[in-house]
């Protein structure tokens, strides 16, 4: 690890502008941050250390209905809220499938949008890699690839994005606060993260010196309560990054899908809202016939990067399956193996 | 360069300046403060051998800065027994042999400990579910194996702290 | 607990009560309150810090390192290059035996495998010499790397494993082949795998002029204190070695390996003691590794589905330095009864760290792909594949003829089977679901591991006091040898385990061999066990010589050692104290000797294996391909339980290896660099506790009397035998798809 400036400004203000120094990170729950820096992938020359802000560490229920969650609040904490896993409880699920408890204690909800990609080619420095060394080349590309990207990449990065939490966030059009040198903003989740294109190395549409504050759940998201799941796909039973996730919800008149929300993790570089998917089920019967129909909108434009053709039907069949389980309505309580296909029953096509 | 921070460590507050600001909780831990029973085994939040208490919450020391955490308080697997007095779940870990070479045991226990308050605070813990019980020590590896002990050793530990907790309150 | 005679003097008996006790771990409470103290816990005054930095490249020489970068980094003290290292009294390439193995410690600038090392930053903190090493930045003159199972030409080596032919044949397998009413033939293929035992290779040393302190985890004191000796040029009594506790070997601290060496070269070079831990990536090289196999079987039977021939073919990979060939197709030697075998093996040279020894090894690999064969045998033959072991059961060594010292395995199938209810089994796949609609499937595979001895020695002591003492450098590494040896130590003696102290863990101490082979409970107990007997041989010669004792002139009769008092075998009424006689004889202590090995002609007599069988349930998510292993029993027989405690620990840790070989455990090499991208604990894949959640070892009763004095045969690697194989037969009985390449992954399956 590198040696740093260390800092511990008192106020969101103090932070921005310590922030704003080039070369400088935040940190926070640090259980991304540590890694990075110890692998000699990332070094940054100040820590702005944001980890007690004032503030920052409350779930707030807005008037409205809708859920503010500070950047600060633990992941654990947030997936232990009573109140917010009833609500949403797809992202309790998947923020519960996510790492360790250990790392869940630590790791907070804006650090988790902030992770960077697995990549091993992003981790092994000695490779070239466009997202730490821009115009170096892909050495993923013709490399071990068999768990990349197969959907929004391109020639320049075919790495995925490996959070679970952001997953259903996306889904239920969550929507991150931003403070910066130049102000406050808010930006949709979904258009959050960036997709490679040839600058690979731009990862969110955050600049330098901002910082995330919260990120804000709207109280439409909450309607998808009663049907609403998380389910990821490993190669090892708990802590393991997921082959491929998907988040599904729905909101049932009856007989009849009145809304639908789907997203995809461990595909793209971003977590992937198949919206054309979403909009085919208004209006329909939950059956499997049209589940299969959805998923296959979601992943027309799949295409494989490398050795993972096998994660574009097995993409497509975690939306079918995703659905269905969504459409037998969310648990009492969040599975023994939160997102696990072996959580429970499967209603099976 | 000077760089002090307050820690209280298994009950008994510390000063200590550091002259480096990239000490990690677990370097500071087994290399400066001499306090070894915290393994490091991946540095890098992978193995949880480095599992220690943070404020209450068990985290993986590899990955805390200890600059950070300049006032917390920490407990480590020497602050478990204070007095000589087996904590349940380490009497639980030997009677279910749930350790075999030992490297992995003191991030296991601090976990467990974490675990079953984590049950108790959240009110929502693994209870006697043992499957409940694996999913929350899969945070933990033994590369030798001992996961049926450890299992088992949680789940009678779990019962003895409730039953004592009871007869406490009775 | 059955008598057991004295070697030396057959007259005496000893009876105790320690072996067979399901004692907890001695070093428990050290363990649970982390005061055991492991190497890299150690702190000596003035210690500082050495890290490595290793090549990123796979061959080729490093042409510049930037030093004036490291030692401008503030604490930092030295970096270590080929440039100023001091050379050594051995050629660290000279190769004197076959448990010698070639190290890279900074003598020249050639690199040879990704993750070598290729300098030393040594600092007075950890951080700074982590962070000098990767201010090194070393520029590589590069050639290509030499990857993969393909990549040259292969050559068929002059040994296997430790020592053992690259080809054997009994009988003809082209003429059974041909000769068959049913064939198969398959091609199996098993991943490089690494090690990783929790506690990453470290080293404290400490000079004092040309005597050496180290305190190292090794599974093999004697031999890596000899192997440092030789390097350095100094005494091996010169070196003193603390290992009392190893935080997982699995055969990569087996001998000393390049790392640790450098560390104690880095301690000379600053004056200063040392400490060098490797970082986990740096664990994915210069330690060791499972070498990776392409399997080839061909299997025939006849009408009634007896074996015709069983051929067992291996290509394999060492390095294009050293040799070691993973013996895989030697797992088909001992279990099958074939009028025909053959086994053979051949190797490429590739550009990666020497392969070594890992749990089980050429067994692991090759019962995989022996017990899939047999599986898809079975099923050729239409038969049950529990029916169609049976029917090939092996009654005798199948290659040599030589009879079983003991054989339990007929035991371990109805054992297991009936726990596991494998009765109520459909034949074909395919045709479980649970209520979830998982697919369920069930599969078993046959167990076996050779039972071996090293060498190695004890010294036992009786004191006036009644209390004894038993000392042997023995190796704990989780295997419970400070519980299992104190017991047999006990025993040993005729006295109670509080009685008896047990010293061990420390180079000063008598050589217990090596603790590998599953070899070190049997190994190091025949020498306690005669040691024991030597000792009490004298205390019965002072008593039985001696008027004044009621054992006077018991001599012929012999006597019974227990509890502290020696009895008249043919008059228990007649006794003496230990104390009493050798008060009376005016003893402080006496002391006594003794050796544990191979009886060389119960070894030319019989064949020694531990069997067991493992049964596997798997549920496998229909759509997705994910597995997991929902319930596994197994049930071994391996002679003498010392501590079924203990025992039941090692089988349950062998099986979850073979739940990590089936399912887990992979290396993922890029095919053009030669680099392990998954050098970490994230992304190499070990079980985790949700991986295991049912498991289940009986122990089957066995009794050897060849094997050794004790009885005992090994349970360390046992496990993983057999269940990587009933884990690939349980998911082709839940999916009808056979997956022939480990590990088990879910993109094989899909479409299941």
């Amino acid at each position: 690890m590198n040696r740093f400036e260390y800092a511990r400004p008192a106020t969101l203000a103090e932070a921005v502008a310590a922030g704003a120094v080039p070369g400088a990170a935040y940190l926070a729950g640090g259980t991304n941050l540590m890694d990075l820096m110890k692998g000699g992938v990332m070094h940054p020359g100040h820590l702005v250390d944001i980890s007690r802000l004032p503030g920052l560490d409350r779930i707030e229920w807005l008037s409205d209905g809708g859920v503010r969650i500070g950047a600060l609040v633990r992941n654990a904490d947030l997936a232990h809220e009573t109140k917010f896993a009833r609500q949403f409880p797809a992202v309790a699920e998947a923020l519960l499938s996510g790492a360790s408890a250990q790392l869940r204690n630590a790791a907070t909800v804006g650090g988790n949008l902030l992770q960077r990609t697995r990549c091993a080619y992003f981790y092994d420095t000695a490779s070239a890699c466009n997202k730490r060394n821009p115009g170096a080349g892909c050495d993923a590309v013709g490399g071990e690839n068999r768990l990349h990207a197969i959907l929004g990449w391109s020639e320049h990065c075919i790495a995925t994005n490996p959070s679970d939490f952001c997953v259903p966030l996306t889904a239920l059009d969550a929507v991150v606060e931003l403070q910066g040198p130049a102000g406050r903003r808010a930006i949709p989740l979904e258009t959050f993260h960036l997709l490679p294109g040839s600058t690979p190395e731009r990862e969110t549409m955050m600049q330098q010196g901002e910082l995330i504050t919260a990120v804000c759940l709207p109280a439409e998201a909450a309607r998808f309560a009663g049907n609403a799941r998380y389910l990821k796909i490993r190669e090892r039973t708990s802590y393991a990054f997921a082959v491929v996730s998907a988040a599904a919800a729905l909101r049932l008149d009856g007989e009849t899908i009145v809304e639908a929300r789907i997203a995809l993790g461990g595909v793209a570089l971003k977590p992937w809202r198949p919206r054309t998917a979403e909009a085919m089920l208004a209006g329909a019967r939950p059956d499997p016939a049209v589940f299969n129909r959805a998923a296959e909108t979601a992943l027309a434009g799949a295409k494989a990067s490398g050795d993972n053709a096998f994660k574009i039907e097995l993409a497509r069949r975690i939306v079918v399956r995703a659905l269905a389980l969504a459409a037998a309505g969310t648990p009492e309580r969040v599975p023994a193996l939160p997102a696990s296909p072996f959580a429970g029953a499967i209603t099976h096509a | 360069m000077g760089l002090s921070i307050t820690l209280t460590i298994n009950g008994a507050r510390r000063a200590i300046t550091l002259d480096d600001p990239r000490v990690t909780l677990l370097d500071l831990l087994r290399e400066r403060l001499d306090l070894t029973g915290t393994k490091k085994g991946c540095d890098r939040g992978q193995c949880g051998a480095c599992t220690v208490l943070l404020d209450g919450r068990r985290v993986n020391s590899c990955l805390a800065l200890a600059l950070s955490h300049d006032g917390a308080d920490i407990v480590t697997i020497e602050g478990v027994a204070p007095g000589g007095q087996l904590h349940p779940v380490q009497a639980a870990f030997i009677a279910h042999d749930g350790f075999q070479c030992g490297f992995c045991t003191p991030g296991q226990i601090m976990s467990a400990i974490g675990m079953i308050r984590e049950g108790q605070n959240w009110g929502s813990g693994a209870g006697d579910d043992p499957e409940r019980v694996r999913e929350a020590m899969s945070g933990n590896l033994c590369r030798c194996g001992a996961y049926v002990g450890i299992t088992e050793a949680v789940l009678d530990a779990q019962r003895a702290i409730a039953e004592a907790s009871r007869r406490d309150a009775a | 607990m059955p008598e057991i005679a004295l070697s030396q003097a057959p007259a005496h008996i000893r009876m105790g009560s320690s072996i067979g006790q399901s004692l907890t771990r001695r070093e428990g409470v050290l363990k649970t309150t982390g005061t055991a103290r492991f190497a890299a816990d150690n702190h000596p005054p003035g210690m500082v810090y050495a890290v490595l930095a290793v090549s990123s490249i796979a061959r080729g020489r490093v042409t510049s390192l930037d030093v004036a970068a490291a030692k401008a980094h503030s604490g930092v003290i030295e970096v270590m290059t080929p440039a100023n290292t001091p050379r050594l009294a051995q050629d660290p390439d000279a190769k004197l035996h076959p448990f010698m193995f070639r190290i890279e410690v900074l003598q020249n600038d050639t690199v040879r495998y990704v993750n070598q090392p290729i300098a030393v930053v040594v600092a007075e903190t950890l951080e700074a010499a982590t962070e000098g090493a990767l201010l090194l930045a070393p520029a590589y003159e590069t050639e290509p790397a030499r990857t993969g199972l393909d990549s040259n030409d292969s050559f068929i080596p002059q040994a296997v494993g430790a020592g053992g032919p690259a080809e054997e044949t009994h009988g003809d397998v082209d003429a059974g082949l041909a000769a068959a009413s049913a064939r198969i033939e398959a091609v199996y293929e098993t991943p490089a795998q690494y090690h990783n035992a929790m506690e990453p290779h470290s080293v404290v040393a400490a000079w004092d002029g040309n005597t050496l302190s180290l305190d190292m985890p090794t599974q093999a004191m004697a031999m890596t204190q000899g192997r440092i000796a030789g390097l350095f040029g100094i005494a091996p009594e010169d070196i003193h070695i603390r290992s009392p506790f190893l935080g997982g070997g699995f055969g990569s601290k087996a001998l000393g390996s390049g790392p640790q060496v450098l560390g104690i070269i880095a301690a000379r070079l600053v004056g200063r003691p040392v400490k060098l831990v490797l970082r986990r990536e740096q664990m994915f090289g210069p330690v060791g590794h499972r070498a990776p196999t392409r399997q080839t079987m061909r299997l025939g039977t006849d009408d009634q589905g007896a074996l015709t021939a069983l051929s067992h073919h291996v290509k394999t990979a060492t390095s294009t330095f050293d040799d070691f060939i993973e013996p895989a197709a030697n797992a088909s030697h001992a279990l099958y009864a074939s009028p025909a075998i053959k086994t053979s093996h051949e190797a490429v040279r590739l550009d990666t760290g020497t392969p070594l020894f890992m749990r089980a090894p050429g067994e692991a690999p090759g019962s995989a792909a022996l017990e899939s064969a047999i599986d898809e045998m079975a099923l050729a033959c239409g038969m049950d594949p529990l029916a169609f072991r049976l029917k090939n059961y092996a009654e005798v060594e199948p290659m040599s003829g030589k009879p079983f010292s003991s054989k339990a395995l007929r035991q371990c199938y109805e054992q297991g089977a009936e726990r596991f209810g494998w009765a109520a089994r459909p034949l074909a796949p395919r045709q479980m679901r649970d209520d979830a609609g998982m697919l369920v499937g069930w599969g078993m595979g046959t167990a076996v591991f050779p039972a071996l001895m090293f060498q190695g020695h004890a010294r036992a002591v009786l004191r006036q006091d009644g209390t004894g003492v038993v000392e042997i450098g023995a190796h704990d590494m989780g295997q419970g040898a400070w519980t299992a040896l104190a017991q047999i130590a006990a025993d040993a003696l005729g006295l109670d385990p509080d009685q008896t102290e047990f010293r061990s863990g420390t180079s000063d101490l008598p050589d217990a061999g090596i603790a590998g082979g599953s070899a070190h409970t049997a190994t190091a107990g025949a020498a306690i066990h005669d040691a024991g007997g030597d000792v009490i041989a004298k205390l019965a010669d002072l008593a039985t010589g001696d008027q004044r004792s009621p054992l006077f002139g018991a001599n012929n009769a012999g006597v019974i050692a227990r509890g502290g008092r020696l009895y008249r075998r043919d008059d228990e009424a007649r006794s003496e104290s230990y104390t009493d006689i050798l008060t009376r004889a005016g003893h402080a202590e006496i002391e006594g000797r003794g050796t544990g090995a191979s009886d060389p002609a119960a070894l030319s007599a019989y064949a020694m294996y531990a069997h067991g069988a493992v049964f596997a349930e798997v549920k496998v998510d229909p759509d997705f391909g994910q597995v997991r292993v929902t319930r596994l029993v197994g049930a071994f027989a391996a002679g003498t339980v010392v501590n079924p405690r203990m025992v039941r620990s090692q089988y349950y840790g062998g099986m979850i290896w073979g739940v990590s070989f089936a399912l887990h455990e992979h290396a993922v090499m890029d095919k053009r660099t030669g680099r392990p991208m998954n050098p970490n604990l994230a992304e190499y894949h070990v079980p985790v506790n949700a991986d295991v959640p049912n498991i289940e070892a009986i122990l089957v009763e066995e009794r050897d009397v060849h094997v050794n004095a004790l009885g005992i045969k090994g349970v360390g690697e046992i496990g993983i035998t057999g269940t990587a194989g009933a884990i690939a037969n349980a998911v082709w009985h839940a999916t009808g798809v056979r997956v022939r390449r480990f590990p088990i992954t879910l993109d094989q399956l899909i479409g299941a």
